[in-house]
């Protein structure tokens, strides 16, 4: 970690790409699905939709039996896609397709353990391989990434990090050091999925965080319409969009997934 | 870069961002109390009062006798208020949940002893307490289910995942992330993020203090070897701390559940099934596939049903400091069986594994030889699957006319 402790690695394609975009619209859209729920046909079916709706960027979630960060809605289709068969190969081969078919950056999402069991620098070589263009490893804080850091710069992959409401300003700095692509900012505590008060105290947390990074910042938990997103106009560069396409595929069908999108930015 | 809580390869924290700063001021309360001399005292005159420390040390005689090998003593943590050694992590951690001036505890409990303990402990300090339990494990001990809402606590049965300890794990987890302002979690075993494995195994150094001097007051030597049983490892964490810098043996039993061939196990350090992992914050062995998805694991024991292992634990395997064997469900409920009828001591099936991996041992040992097995906890609490694998019809007839009662209320 030497090398890279007091120097910021160099920005990535993801960076330029969210810098990019921000130059043609006010906020981007991050959404996320859990790849293999409910099933592969109908994850990319809901990709599709997404991309074509005008998405910018999008999360693929390889599902881990231990969730621990996810909440409920998030869990249950974790567990629900490791059932029905979803494997980490299979995950791989999804997203090789998704970046093949769609123009917009993929990252991946997932737990330190699937990095780990199938090795860190393979992982990395084989996300390069495929096109997907950073990762975001909710339990690698940087004082356990030395491993995944080196594998993901040496691939020239973006390890995003995460700031939460309870992390000092000193720390979202030693954090920025480490971090590539973007800086993911927790809109609150707890887990994914649940209710969030975007209020004034959310507006100087979150210029708390833009002050602490030489990053873009998106903004996920709990964002979940159209006023969310708007209210983030100007204090975030991206929304994150979670648990709530999963709630909107789960109660109208995977052809709910492109108006609901459109409902977000139009 | 510092690295914390590391045993080896083996420990670590692995800490979703949001805890962090959690993690730093419970760290920092623990060192302060663990140099503090005081503090050590306030626990130990707590545990002597509102618990029953030292919990004694018995000698096995019948035991001894019917196995002509080594002489065989019982720790027994079963004599703990609560029934177990779960006390002793559990009212040092209360300890300082008053320092940092936390009001809510929540716990995840497998068989239900942490739980018990937890919600004895919170309403004794005036502590709010959620207790959460896979839905299996609260359906096969229910009597401490019982006892925790008595005593005040909200159980929440976990229906995620395989529904047993390492599900109430995460459950914990997702509770503190989002009330981590008032509460503390009270995590019952030598595992998690650092500095749990250290902060755990140093409440449970108590009960290897205490038989260490105990043994040399009965004996005036050590004992060969001490056993104690496996599941997170904070027992046998305890007990071995005692005879660390010894010429003593340190033989951990795992859960060796339908067989180590069947697949249907929870042994982690004995077996080849188990690989390096990061789960539920650290770094251990655990049980899982080839894509790093942790297994189902299975034990006759709730306590000792969980899929890691204290990365404490796991070092002293790798470096040869400690040995671990497996017990079977049914060499369990033999050991059981033969502890009762020849020493009027009720072992809980947990324990049972300790007592099992010792038999197997002490007829080949010498008579001059000494071993201390650890009775983490007593059995009453299993009278509903013990009364099961023995297959008792007066205990079914009651149970039915019991049932029969109820229907009629």
């Amino acid at each position: 970690m030497t090398e890279t402790k007091n120097q910021a690695p160099a920005p990535a394609f993801l960076e330029t790409y969210i810098r990019e975009q921000r130059k043609k619209k006010d906020i981007l859209l991050m959404t996320h699905i859990v790849m293999g729920y409910p099933s592969f046909e109908a994850s990319f079916e809901i990709v599709r939709q997404m991309v074509d709706a005008g998405v910018d960027l999008m999360e693929l979630q390889i599902p881990f039996s231990e969730p621990m960060a996810d909440g409920p809605v998030i869990l249950k289709a974790n567990q629900a896609a490791l059932d029905s068969g979803a494997t980490v190969e299979k995950c791989f081969e999804f997203a090789q397709k998704v970046s093949d078919c769609f123009d917009i950056p993929f990252l991946f999402m997932t737990y330190g353990n699937i990095l780990y069991k199938y090795g860190m620098d393979a992982f990395a070589a084989r996300m390069s391989e495929i096109g997907v263009k950073g990762a975001i490893v909710p339990d690698f804080p940087p004082e356990e990434a030395n491993d995944y850091l080196s594998a993901m710069n040496k691939h020239d992959m973006s390890a995003v990090f995460i700031f939460s409401p309870e992390t000092s300003d000193q720390r979202m700095k030693m954090i920025d050091t480490h971090a590539t692509g973007f800086i993911y900012c927790l809109a609150r505590k707890g887990v994914t999925g649940k209710d969030t008060q975007f209020s004034s105290d959310m507006g100087s947390y979150l210029a708390r965080c833009r002050k602490s990074t030489r990053l873009p910042t998106a903004v996920g938990f709990g964002v979940k319409e159209k006023a969310d997103i708007d209210f983030l106009v100007g204090k975030a560069d991206i929304a994150v969009v979670g648990s709530q396409t999963i709630r909107e595929v789960e109660q109208k069908g995977v052809d709910a997934t492109g108006p609901f999108i459109r409902s977000l930015i139009e | 870069m510092k690295h914390r809580g590391y045993y080896g390869p083996f420990g670590g924290a692995f800490l979703p961002e949001i805890l962090v700063a959690t993690f730093e001021e419970l760290n920092a309360q623990f060192r302060q109390a663990k140099e503090d001399k005081h503090f050590w005292e306030e626990y130990e005159t707590l545990m002597a009062t509102y618990s029953c420390r030292p919990t004694p040390l018995t000698y096995a005689e019948n035991l001894t006798r019917h196995f002509g090998g080594a002489k065989i003593y019982i720790k027994r943590e079963d004599l703990n208020h609560t029934g177990a050694h779960k006390a002793n992590n559990v009212m040092g951690q209360g300890l300082l949940v008053k320092r940092m001036g936390k009001k809510r505890v929540i716990a995840e409990t497998g068989a239900g002893q942490h739980g018990v303990a937890t919600a004895t402990m919170a309403a004794k300090f005036g502590f709010d307490c959620t207790i959460y339990m896979g839905e299996v494990d609260v359906l096969r001990q229910r009597p401490n289910v019982f006892w925790m809402e008595q005593l005040g606590a909200t159980v929440v049965p976990v229906t995620d995942g395989t529904r047993i300890l390492k599900d109430a794990i995460n459950e914990a987890f997702r509770d503190w992330v989002t009330n981590m302002d008032t509460t503390h979690y009270v995590l019952g075993t030598a595992c998690g993020p650092h500095p749990f494995p250290e902060m755990v195994s140093w409440f449970q150094s108590i009960i290897g203090k205490e038989a260490r001097v105990q043994i040399m007051k009965a004996e005036g030597r050590l004992p060969s070897k001490v056993f104690a049983c496996v599941g997170g490892g904070s027992n046998a964490m305890g007990l071995f701390q005692g005879f660390m810098d010894d010429p003593v043996e340190l033989v951990g039993v795992e859960a060796g559940g339908k067989g180590i061939a069947s697949g249907r196990h929870a042994s982690r350090l004995c077996s080849e099934d188990a690989s390096f992992g990061i789960a539920q914050g650290y770094k251990t062995y655990f049980l899982q596939n080839s894509d790093g998805q942790m297994k189902e694991t299975h034990s006759i024991s709730a306590g000792l049903d969980y899929v890691g292992v204290s990365p404490i634990l796991a070092n002293m395997r790798d470096q040869g400091k400690a040995r671990f064997e497996y017990a079977t469900d049914t060499e369990v409920v033999d050991a059981l069986k033969l502890t009762m009828r020849m020493e009027g001591i009720i072992p809980a099936l947990e324990s049972c594994h300790a007592f099992a991996g010792a038999f197997k041992e002490v007829a080949n040992m010498s008579t001059d030889d000494i071993i201390i097995i650890n009775q983490s906890g007593r059995g009453d609490k299993d009278i509903f699957t013990v009364a099961d694998a023995i297959g008792d019809p007066k205990w079914k007839e009651f149970i039915c006319s019991k049932a029969g009662e109820y229907r009629n209320d």
